[in-house]
């Protein structure tokens, strides 16, 4: 698994012929979703479905997430059990507005990879907020777990709480973007963007993902797997940043030879955040 | 006795053909036939009024054999209507041999059932008509043929034609005829030009009638006998049904993408390269990201070649191509750009693909990206038969243009639940020896014997697996597949593009 998440994929939870093509593409993660796309009387064929496609179909090295139902929804807790007993790698929340939602969806994680036999805190959670309350803690949700490894926006349910639509410049999303991306950074955990839905078009499609790669998203979730490529170009840096991340890989390297304590580039001196930034910069030229 | 691709023809179907025994074996000195001719007399006339009275003028009888072809594809009327006619006069015991049927074409079971036909040659059968003949509505068994091939049989007299039946898109009184003016226009008439130069008897079909001399001449005046006007030939907008969608579908994209890869990173992507790419939604994805990658290089190519679309016009129009060599057109734009460019080249079927003529332009391609029903371990594919051993394809110039110097089968590595890498396929159409690489939207598999496209292609960023590889990821997802169950009825005899017999095909179980 690589530690980029740029896109990650969308796949209904009950169409099987999605669920088996979705490795072929080349999203970062796969969320498989029981929550939306799935009606109230699939839930429990969905379930299954992606239980048995999680055992038994090679994804490779993508990172799959399942978008659970909430535990008051009655299909939560089978979903939670399902999920861990297929060994998912992350378990998505929808609709968090509180912290005591991440920790009681973790309560009910922990007891069944006690029951299971899973490593404790092995799984992996991230959250979608989407309401005006979930943006405006979107801190203390991005604080209360040590299982989460990001936060995300879902905009559908957003602007239908802020009385709003979607608009193809995306101002009505500029304040829960930049809470969650700001929430996220502070913590140290991932932040990544909603869908976009009109996939045909490719144009407003592309000045969405500018936009979300300036603001500092880690990815977009995407619902086709016609948008990879485009997210992919976006976000794969210049030659100039390439160089430059090498450079400081290069000067650890030397430094490290050398038994130097402190490590400098260019007359300048190379912290912990450069040095991170430099392999994510090299991470992400390497899967361009 | 098996033959090279290891199927057994049944010796009391063969008749006098030989056995498929390789790709390039069967080529000896031909004798070309010729037609008989009837002179026109001065001041003789050739319009007839209704197709009853020009069976009556052309002494059509019992154990005739009659063509048609299939420029108008799903849009076609002309053979329906021939054959309603013949029918009601009563002869019986025909022999028809169109360049292909579809599936508006159903309504020849009836004529089947009745003997009004009894034996048939042709490049495909689908729909209906495809599924009676595969559970034995027809004596005799089928004769499957290429388009190439079928140029080849009818100029060696393998089909003798007694009377074609062609549907043009318009003519003049004296038989001047084209595709590319009249109301239901169908762009180039490759396929009918050998029916009208070998059969003893030409009639066209109109429902356009232009003044003398009706030009280009696609079809020339010195080989038509018998002119009928109809209210209308064909539907246009049935030409370019099933083949000229732009495909939207991610798994088809994925493909093409990798193909396009194959193609750019193989020594033939260069300036005064030749290609053919097909119809259906990924060859069309394929065209278009070629010519972006053509325009990135700075690559011209020197042709395109076969089945003619819309995309490959933007090509011809953005200078990216040279010349297309034009046998038959899938849409109504490229139908009427064979009219307004230049640089469009109507050809026949024996200029585009006939093995034993002096050198078709097949002989000439560089890249050729055909499709798939199934593929198998050895490389040999089928277009012709489905899953349930049902006709319900077409040869087209499929094993025609295999022969290009890279040819490339692109297909998915199942569809639905039924796998198409197989590890025998239901029918071989094109032998595995003239096919190179095989795409599918996890990577591609490399002929073996093409050890040069295994150098070039490897570590390139093109996943490439070997084919026993692709069929058993196929087979991971699907299981398995139950043999299909056939009687011992031939109810279809596939001929390889030069004559030999390179398969059969059985009646299913019911």
């Amino acid at each position: 698994m690589t530690n980029l998440r740029r896109t990650m994929m969308f796949v209904p939870g009950n169409h099987p012929a999605m669920i088996r093509d979705a490795s072929i593409y080349a999203s970062d993660s796969i969320m498989f979703d029981l929550e939306d796309a799935v009606s109230p009387f699939e839930k429990d064929s969905a379930r299954l479905l992606v239980y048995h496609a999680l055992k038994m179909v090679d994804y490779g090295e993508k990172e799959l997430i399942v978008r659970i139902n909430s535990l008051n929804s009655g299909f939560g807790f089978d979903d939670i059990e399902a999920m861990i007993a297929a060994d998912v790698d992350v378990i998505r929340l929808p609709k968090t507005e509180t912290a005591k939602d991440i920790k009681d969806v973790e309560e009910v994680i922990e007891s069944y990879e006690r029951k299971l036999g899973r490593e404790v805190g092995s799984t992996k959670m991230m959250a979608a907020i989407e309401s005006a309350k979930g943006t405006l803690n979107a801190l203390e949700i991005a604080e209360s777990s040590k299982r989460l490894i990001g936060i995300a926006l879902g905009a559908e349910d957003y602007v239908t709480n802020m009385k709003t639509r979607r608009y193809p410049n995306g101002n009505e999303l500029l304040f829960a973007r930049s809470m969650i991306i700001h929430a996220a950074r502070s913590v140290g955990i991932m932040a990544f963007d909603t869908i976009y839905t009109d996939l045909d078009n490719e144009e407003g499609f592309k000045a969405e993902v500018e936009l979300i790669h300036q603001l500092g998203f880690d990815g977009k979730s995407i619902i086709n797997p016609r948008q990879i490529k485009i997210v992919n170009e976006i976000y794969r840096p210049t030659k100039k940043e390439i160089n430059h991340a090498l450079d400081v890989i290069n000067a650890i390297e030397e430094a490290n030879e050398k038994k130097s304590g402190v490590i400098a580039l260019n007359g300048k001196m190379i912290d912990k955040p450069i040095v991170e930034r430099a392999k994510y910069v090299l991470s992400l030229a390497n899967h361009s | 006795m098996m033959n090279k691709v290891k199927r057994e023809i049944p010796e009391e179907v063969r008749g006098n053909n030989k056995l498929f025994a390789g790709v390039n074996t069967d080529c000896k000195v031909v004798q070309r036939a010729a037609p008989k001719v009837r002179p026109i007399k001065l001041g003789e006339e050739k319009l007839v009024a209704s197709i009853e009275e020009v069976i009556n003028k052309l002494n059509l009888c019992d154990n005739m054999t009659i063509s048609f072809h299939h420029h108008f594809r799903e849009g076609d009327y002309i053979i329906n209507l021939v054959m309603d006619a013949i029918a009601k006069k009563g002869i019986k015991n025909l022999t028809i041999a169109p360049s292909s049927l579809t599936n508006v074409h159903a309504p020849l079971v009836h004529h089947i059932k009745t003997g009004v036909i009894t034996n048939m040659t042709t490049s495909g059968l689908r729909g209906e008509l495809g599924e009676a003949i595969s559970n034995g509505v027809m004596k005799e068994p089928v004769r499957l043929r290429s388009h190439g091939g079928r140029a080849r049989a009818i100029e060696a007299g393998d089909i003798k034609i007694d009377v074609a039946f062609l549907g043009v898109p318009s003519t003049d009184l004296y038989g001047n005829a084209n595709g590319v003016k009249g109301k239901t226009i169908c762009g180039s008439l490759g396929y009918a030009q050998m029916d009208a130069k070998y059969a003893d008897q030409v009639v066209l079909l109109t429902d356009t009638i232009l003044p003398y001399p009706n030009t280009p001449i696609s079809i020339a005046q010195t080989d038509v006998d018998y002119i009928v006007k109809l209210d209308k030939i064909g539907d246009s907008e049935g030409i370019g049904i099933g083949a000229t969608r732009f495909t939207t579908n991610p798994k088809e994209l994925q493909i093409a993408e990798l193909v396009k890869e194959v193609i750019t990173k193989s020594v033939y992507f260069k300036n005064g390269f030749s290609f053919q790419t097909g119809t259906g939604g990924a060859a069309l994805a394929v065209t278009r990201f070629l010519a972006e990658e053509m325009k990135n290089n700075s690559i011209k190519a020197s042709f395109a070649l076969g089945g003619i679309t819309k995309p490959m016009l933007t090509l011809l129009e953005e200078n990216l191509v040279d010349t297309i060599l034009d046998v038959q057109d899938f849409d109504k734009e490229a139908a009427i750009s064979l009219g307004q460019q230049e640089r469009q080249i109507e050809i026949s079927a024996s200029y585009y693909a006939d093995p034993h003529n002096k050198g078709a332009a097949v002989n000439q391609l560089d890249v050729v990206i055909l499709s798939a029903l199934e593929v198998d371990n050895q490389f040999n594919v089928n277009v012709m038969t489905g899953s349930d051993g049902v006709l319900r394809g077409a040869i087209g110039g499929h094993c025609d243009a295999a022969n290009a110097k890279m040819t490339i089968i692109s297909a998915p590595l199942v569809r639905g639940r039924i796998p198409t890498i197989v590890d025998r396929v239901n029918t071989v159409i094109t032998p595995g020896e003239s096919v190179d690489v095989i795409v599918t939207e996890i990577g591609i598999a490399i002929n073996p014997k093409r050890r040069d496209l295994i150098a070039s292609l490897s570590d390139q960023g093109i996943p490439i697996f070997t084919i026993d590889a692709l069929q058993e990821k196929a087979y991971e997802i699907t299981g398995t597949p139950k043999p299909i169950e056939y009687e011992d009825k031939v109810v279809a005899l596939v001929e390889y593009r030069d004559g030999t017999l390179i398969d059969k095909v059985l009646q299913v179980k019911q």
